[in-house]
């Protein structure tokens, strides 16, 4: 599986031979059994023009379908309560001037790869999923972000599907906190920065990737829920307007890994 | 005129009718114990199947420290000490210790691990990675979300760090098959890191992960066929 930049185009182009249903007009690659991506902080762009800024922001509300998520009392499932976080979300983010892309809005349930291939094939990107949890004291959220991924050999411009997150760890970090930051003051009881946890959706994911998790399914009545929508947008939105200037693409060695730029 | 052994045949009736109100409610209450014993799951009745890991005489009894759930502020896992009979030989030990957290705390909103699953078999590589593989209840029982599924797995490094320090990695499988996440949430096609002595700077970060190489997977089978001659 591959996914490729193409060059100075200012957007991404990305095929992923799996599922062909989300390729958005790229290329991949197959090498050795391994399936690669090339790596978008070595695209071609000519050096009179300016550094990739962060222009858009991939929501992906998770599970859906015959994926119903956490499900709490009153029939709260968390496949269908998250869509209205991630709509007053992509309102707020819309209102910050950022263009919103999201990878479902109804109730079907696109796969780890194909919500991730929603962000590797743009340019200027970061990714949120956001979930409700089962568990955790309710009213609080939390941000997680990936560790740090082994370093991959990158002598062809490619970097592993696999591992696609590995050049973003940092910057992912730089978001999570931020956003965890502002939900800390909304929401009493949350962390004061992100969470390291190894949430697969990131994995693949070849942009600064979070995954915002709201508790939880746990309440007594869906209204709870409910009342912490607009405090979660406006956190994470505000979250990312401070993270905007942060946003340079990571120059990557030729050993692979990645990190601060 | 009613002859009488009409009487006497209705009167029979009337007791054996009576005596069937009388019994009725103790027979329901058997038929009731009687469902819930067969209302097992197949995973519980797996469980009860499997060979507790065996606890030789000679085992020396121990102090080993369990992480179950916690409300406290100091984290959401909080060390429990119990006194356990412990092998010396480090698989062994890894099984006994995971059997105990999985028979779960005293009080039941500790436990960190469905009540119904099941250790399957545990393995130690020699690089130190110990392969673990856990009946499918605990993919399918344990709550769903990010949370809840890292404290699962914290709950089994951390006590596997307290109690069998070779274990350095742990890789985890579901009825002897990788899986692509836990419940939906956290990724299992990597190892978690349990004991980062001897290991390398990338790899010692809290809650980390790596890579699933090929050659652990090949050590796990011929582990399996070893063990199955």
């Amino acid at each position: 599986m591959a996914l490729g930049f193409a060059a100075g185009s200012g957007r991404s182009s990305t095929a992923r031979p799996q599922s062909p249903s989300t390729a958005q007009g790229a290329a991949s690659s197959t090498s050795g059994g391994q399936t690669t991506i090339p790596n978008p902080t070595q695209a071609n762009i000519p050096p009179s023009q300016p550094r990739m800024g962060l222009n858009i922001v991939v929501l992906d509300p998770a599970h859906g379908g015959a994926d119903l998520g956490a499900r709490g009392t009153e029939g709260i499932r968390e496949s269908e309560v998250i869509l209205e976080f991630s709509s007053r979300l992509k309102q707020a983010l819309e209102a910050q001037g950022f263009q919103v892309l999201t990878t479902r809005d109804g109730n079907d349930n696109p796969s780890f790869d194909d919500r991730s291939a929603r962000a590797n094939a743009q340019r200027g990107a970061i990714f949120i999923t956001l979930h409700i949890a089962s568990t955790g004291l309710v009213g609080t959220v939390r941000t997680y972000v990936m560790p740090e991924l082994p370093s991959f050999t990158n002598t062809t411009g490619l970097i592993p599907w696999d591992r696609a997150q590995a050049p973003f760890v940092g910057l992912s970090r730089k978001l999570g906190d931020l956003v965890q930051q502002e939900l800390a003051r909304r929401f009493r009881g949350s962390p004061a920065t992100a969470t390291v946890a190894p949430v697969r959706q990131l994995r693949t994911t070849a942009a600064p990737a979070i995954a915002v998790e709201i508790s939880s399914v746990a309440v007594q009545q869906r209204g709870e829920l409910d009342r912490m929508v607009p405090g979660v947008a406006d956190a994470v939105a505000h979250g990312v307007v401070v993270f905007r200037p942060s946003y340079i693409l990571p120059i990557v060695s030729s050993t692979g890994g990645g990190g601060e730029p | 005129m009613i002859p009488r052994w009409r009487l006497w045949l209705g009167g029979a009736l009337l007791v054996a009718v009576i005596g069937a109100a009388l019994y009725f409610p103790a027979l329901r209450r058997q038929v009731n114990v009687a469902k819930q014993l067969t209302e097992k799951t197949a995973e519980q009745a797996r469980r009860e199947l499997l060979p507790p890991a065996p606890a030789s005489s000679g085992d020396p009894r121990v102090k080993a420290k369990m992480y179950w759930g916690s409300k406290s502020e100091e984290g959401p896992l909080m060390p429990v000490t119990v006194e356990l009979a412990l092998s010396s030989d480090p698989a062994l030990r890894a099984k006994q210790v995971l059997n105990t957290l999985l028979a779960g705390p005293v009080a039941p909103e500790a436990r960190t691990l469905p009540a119904d699953a099941a250790l399957l078999a545990f393995y130690l590589l020699p690089d130190g990675t110990g392969v673990a593989d856990f009946s499918e209840s605990m993919s399918t029982s344990i709550p769903s979300g990010i949370q809840s599924e890292q404290m699962a797995v914290d709950s089994i490094t951390r006590t596997l760090e307290a109690n069998v320090p070779q274990v350095r990695r742990l890789k985890i499988l579901i009825h002897g098959q990788e899986m692509d996440t836990l419940a939906g949430h956290l990724d299992l096609t990597q190892t978690f890191l349990v004991n980062s002595n001897g290991l390398g700077a990338q790899s010692a970060k809290p809650s980390g992960a790596s890579i699933l190489t090929a050659p652990i997977h090949r050590a796990v089978e011929s582990m399996k066929s070893v063990t199955k001659r």
